[in-house]
């Protein structure tokens, strides 16, 4: 790569951060008045949560039935089995619940928020509102982003509970841990401090995952081609700051 | 004429003017749109503003919105100038209008009574009786009181603007703003749409600017024309002066000939030469 297009790149890159924060700071100003309209925020939860709530469950159950699989295996040659419980709880709710449901959440509900806002967008629905001097930022982005970044920590907990489960169904049911064994070992082992790190890790990916898909809808080229485009970038951002920030978080909280 | 008189009379004819655009300079990019654009609409009066693609028909309504500002010039709506007003002063204008859109902009997630609705819940505290009189009412007016359960993507596209008209008047604005009404539209839904135009203009007194290029139709029902060129207007007056006009272009423009000073070819190299040294290119 050239000097040039590397300079280019490095400003493109900064046009975008640059773009997105102040666009944040708008949206928060919007949030305010968008709290006058509950029903827009909650059907927007519903849209981002309750419609990512089979995928997400399917997900944490596989998941959950690997560390159970693996982890038996692993524990076994050290001769700690009884210890599944722990590694279940800690590796689901602080990492793996937080993360995996970031990248899902990203996929299921940053992509249809992108293409939601880029083509109302391409159709002149927002400049419409803009003529009928209801403001898009509080009528569309601001509920969009709260409904985002309220179902994003609920669906995290969902996937880890369910992910709890899928590890006791195979350690348990499959491979014979004592059921006892796993649930004690569990409770005497995580503390509330584990929990706090998944729920803070799941409501910052949550408002990242958000931002950044209502942000790209919002800014979209008015074709089908920016839509496309837009969406695609939501997907590979969000996913790259959510590992990124996953490996900054868990840092602070060691 | 008395000196009194003499003072009031600028008076009288500035408030005359809802939309009053004078000496406005525009450019995208370095490329001039406008470059010394007047145009005045007249209170209860339908003004046409027509013109070639391209020679910002619909950047003119984005000013006259206060979504653009000029780079330099007066757009004076409602006798103030847009650009000194604050961003609540421009909600507070916008309200006061209305604006058909060419393919509707409905929004996609409601159905077509709540389409029409949308501005007067957004705006007002009525109750839900009155609020259902009033957009069953407009519904009525653009004869799609029927569809108010259907969804937009259920719509023609004819269906689509008058459902955006109805949305449109709703909140009875002064100044109605309509952005290539006429377009892909077919006989029948176009001749309903003219009469609405005609009708919202009459009965309801709205002062309604039509941009379009579709300069028949307009002749029918435009009190006064603008023919828009280059960036500026080249002629103005009523359907019947323009056609009388003896302009080169203004004839060009209302008998639709290739021919004339507004060129149909886009700038290019000569036909010839570029077909005959394509190979050796």
């Amino acid at each position: 790569m050239s000097n040039a297009a590397r300079h280019g790149t490095i400003l493109e890159g900064l046009r975008k951060v640059g773009v997105t924060g102040i666009f944040f700071v708008r949206l928060l100003f919007a949030c305010v008045s968008a709290l006058a309209r509950p029903r827009l925020i909650i059907a927007q939860i519903y849209n981002a949560g309750g419609r990512s709530l089979i995928i997400i469950m399917l997900s944490g159950l596989f998941t959950g039935m690997v560390i159970g699989l693996l982890g038996q295996d692993v524990l076994r040659r050290f001769g700690a089995e009884t210890a599944l419980g722990t590694l279940a709880a800690l590796g689901l709710l602080k990492e793996l619940g937080p993360v995996l449901t970031s990248l899902l959440f990203a996929g299921r509900a940053g992509t249809a928020l992108t293409s939601e806002i880029g083509l109302m967008r391409a159709t002149d629905q927002l400049t419409a509102m803009e003529v009928m001097a209801v403001n898009p930022m509080s009528y569309v982005a601001a509920p969009r982003f709260l409904g985002g970044f309220i179902a994003m920590p609920l669906l995290a907990a969902v996937f880890s509970v369910i992910g709890l489960y899928g590890a006791q169904l195979v350690g348990v049911q499959l491979l014979g841990i004592d059921r006892g064994v796993y649930w004690s070992q569990m409770q005497s082992s995580v503390g509330i401090h584990d929990v706090t790190e998944g729920i803070v890790k799941s409501l910052v990916f949550g408002a990242v995952v958000s931002l950044i898909a209502v942000t790209e809808g919002y800014h979209a080229e008015p074709t089908a081609e920016g839509v496309g485009l837009a969406t695609t970038r939501t997907v590979v951002a969000s996913s790259v700051l959510t590992l990124l920030l996953d490996y900054m978080l868990t840092a602070v909280f060691l | 004429m008395t000196d009194t008189e003499n003072q009031h009379a600028p008076s009288a004819t500035a408030d005359d003017a809802v939309v009053d655009v004078r000496d406005v300079h525009y450019s995208i990019d370095g490329r001039a749109i406008f470059s010394g654009l007047n145009v005045r609409a007249r209170r209860g009066l339908i003004t046409a503003v027509m013109g070639p693609s391209g020679t910002g028909k619909t950047t003119l309504l984005r000013l006259i919105t206060g979504q653009l500002f000029a780079d330099s010039g007066v757009v004076a709506v409602f006798g103030r100038d847009i650009e000194s007003l604050s961003s609540s002063q421009i909600y507070a204008a916008r309200r006061r209008m209305g604006m058909l859109f060419q393919n509707g902009a409905l929004l996609t997630d409601i159905d077509v009574f709540e389409n029409v609705a949308f501005p007067v819940r957004e705006h007002t505290d009525l109750p839900e009786s009155l609020i259902r009189k009033l957009v069953l009412t407009k519904l009525e007016a653009v004869g799609l009181r029927g569809a108010a359960d259907l969804m937009p993507a259920e719509l023609s596209g004819g269906m689509a603007r008058r459902v955006a008209l109805a949305r449109a008047i709703v909140m009875d604005p002064e100044v109605l703003l309509y952005d290539e009404p006429f377009v892909g539209l077919d006989p029948i839904s176009l001749g309903v749409i003219l009469r609405l135009i005609k009708h919202m203009n009459q009965a309801l007194g709205i002062t309604s600017i039509v941009v379009s290029h579709d300069v028949q139709e307009l002749a029918t029902i435009a009190d006064q024309s603008y023919l828009l060129s280059g960036g500026c207007v080249v002629a103005a007056g009523t359907p019947q002066e323009l056609a009388r006009s003896d302009s080169e272009t203004v004839h060009q423009f209302m008998t639709g000939s290739e021919e004339g000073p507004v060129r149909f070819h886009y700038p290019a190299p000569d036909y010839a030469s570029q077909l005959l040294g394509a190979d050796e290119g």
